[in-house]
């Protein structure tokens, strides 16, 4: 059952072998060439698997992945029982957002030390279970790095979802992100990485303070 | 015989944000009654931001002529006149400023400052019928995907250094083409691109919704330097490479905000292959696909005259004083009043 479509892929649920899971497939782009649009799935589900594993050794709750078919460009993996931040943030009491939004911090700062950098850190690829844990999802863009630039433009992405999706709180949101970074990598990395995130967005186009 | 109307409203809306001066005249119901554009044509490199500015100011007289003249209406029909205010090039949003507020004071009327980026997407509503569309703007100086939320056209994805139409551009003068009016650089490459046939691995540099094509643009231009490749492949690779980034991210913010509509503007909208990858992505997620046509897709006085309608019917008008040109005016700084929802 196609449970969500999304930019790169379809996820569908289904039972697998008796246990409910996820089947993330890369369906061909019909408005990608085809050499193109091979490369980007083939390689997409291969980094996806791997940074899965990845970030569970760095101590970031993932799905557990039963199987990769790299010739289908399918993923199958564990279905998370939860909601999707995105979906619940704004509705929260302050209190809980901004814990919410430290822990979420303290993962990517996981991530980030272990040299994982998710590229794609938006609140719909974030799912809290029942239990009260945050499951990443969505490795399909991730990369091995442990530059300070990728790691700003990781945390980058995260700030400007919070602009773009959770406008009303979006300050506080990503300074409670930041909080909690700075916990698990530091306050000397986390202010470097504050400084590059500065950096990157005078880059960008038509900002003040340029 | 037939007498106008005198309670006919007409905006007159001028844009100067780079190398195009433009004049429009709109009646307040949206009948563009003319949209005259004088284009900078440089004779080597990019655009000169004080050549432009003078080229504008030559030409500013000349152009609100001929607008006034195809529109049919006269300067005392104007009620309202609106100018690009931001974001661009400084000496070229001045000139044009200067022109707007000459006028407004000449004529008594009130004076509106539109932004314009925001005019883009509101003339493609418009022209192109869009009602709450995700919008992909691409031109030489932008490159944003954008939608409305709560008040205002969120930026959901943008380029983190340069706009796709310069790379495109830069990449194009690097390989020796010249741009001449009515054949730009962009045209060139499509023309290029598309007797191409072999793919050319480059850079696919995708952050969530927000890409870049710094990295992207020196890669083709070191491949380019060795020589080793022929120009069409080169063309296509770079086309197929970058439009599969755009269209990715575009992708990805339709199914985020899971809007109907895709809109496609800016004057990279005219690249045929562009919209054939934007089609496809739209009818994937059921959306309507709507490109805006060229003459409002380009930098025209019409967006700004139909953005100035819309903000001053709502009220938005700017003191003389206050008329200062915002370089750096980003398109999620600008409540969009008349947008329900």
């Amino acid at each position: 059952m196609l449970i969500r479509k999304g930019a790169e892929a379809n996820l569908y649920l289904e039972d697998w072998h008796g246990r409910r899971v996820i089947m993330k497939r890369r369906l061909s782009k019909k408005y990608r060439v085809p050499k193109l649009d091979k490369e980007i799935r083939f390689r997409r589900t291969i980094h996806e698997s791997q940074h899965i594993h990845k970030a569970k050794e760095a101590g970031v709750p993932t799905p557990t992945i039963f199987m990769v078919d790299t010739a289908e460009t399918t993923i199958v993996m564990e279905f998370i029982e939860g909601k999707q931040v995105k979906l619940i943030l704004d509705d929260l009491p302050p209190e809980q957002r901004q814990q919410l939004c430290r822990h979420i911090g303290e993962l990517i700062g996981r991530l980030h030390n272990h040299g994982v950098i998710h590229s794609d850190l938006t609140t719909s690829n974030m799912i809290l279970t029942p239990e009260g844990r945050v499951v990443f999802v969505d490795f399909g863009l991730s990369e091995r790095s442990v530059e300070l630039e990728a790691r700003g433009v990781d945390l980058h992405l995260m700030k400007r979802v919070f602009q773009s999706t959770h406008f009303r709180y979006a300050g506080e949101c990503f300074d409670a992100v930041i909080e909690g970074y700075a916990r698990v990598v530091g306050g000397s990395v986390s202010g470097e990485v504050l400084e590059k995130i500065g950096e990157i967005e005078r880059r960008g186009r038509y900002v003040s303070g340029r | 015989m037939l007498k106008r109307c005198s309670v006919a409203s007409h905006c007159l809306g001028i844009e100067s944000t780079a190398d195009d001066f433009s004049v429009g005249i709109l009646s307040f119901e949206g009948k563009v009654l003319a949209n005259v554009i004088s284009a900078y044509v440089p004779e080597k490199g990019g655009i000169h931001p004080r050549e432009a500015a003078r080229h504008h100011a030559e030409v500013a007289g000349k152009v609100l002529a001929e607008a006034f003249q195809r529109a049919g209406v006269k300067p005392q029909e104007i009620d309202v006149v609106a100018f690009s205010q931001g974001p661009g090039l400084g000496p070229c949003l001045r000139t044009g400023a200067t022109a707007a507020r000459a006028l407004a004071s000449y004529l008594g009327v009130p004076l509106v400052g539109v932004n314009h980026c925001v005019a883009h997407i509101e003339i493609g509503k418009l022209v192109a019928g869009a009602v709450d569309p995700v919008t992909l703007y691409v031109s030489g100086g932008n490159t944003i995907v954008s939608a409305f939320e709560a008040g205002r056209y969120r930026v959901f994805g943008e380029t983190l250094d340069i706009a796709v139409g310069n790379c495109l551009d830069v990449f194009a003068r690097e390989a020796g083409l010249h741009g001449r009016e009515g054949m730009p650089l962009g045209a060139m490459v499509e023309q290029l691109a598309s007797r191409g046939q072999t793919l050319i691995p480059l850079p696919y540099t995708v952050k969530g919704m927000d890409l870049s094509f710094s990295g992207f643009l020196t890669a083709a231009v070191q491949l380019l330097r060795k020589g080793k490749h022929s120009l069409e492949d080169l063309c296509f690779s770079l086309q197929e490479v970058a439009f599969s980034m755009l269209t990715e991210v575009t992708e990805r913010a339709l199914a985020h905000t899971e809007k109907s509509e895709v809109l496609l503007t800016g004057g990279v909208a005219a690249n045929k292959r562009l919209q054939s990858m934007l089609e496809s992505v739209a009818e994937e997620h059921n959306a309507r696909f709507c490109v805006v046509p060229k003459q409002y897709a380009l930098d025209n006085g019409a967006m700004i005259a139909w953005t100035g309608i819309l903000a001053y019917q709502h009220h938005v008008t700017l003191p003389l004083e206050k008329s200062f040109v915002k370089l750096k005016w980003r398109l999620d700084e600008v409540p969009v009043l008349w947008v329900g929802g």
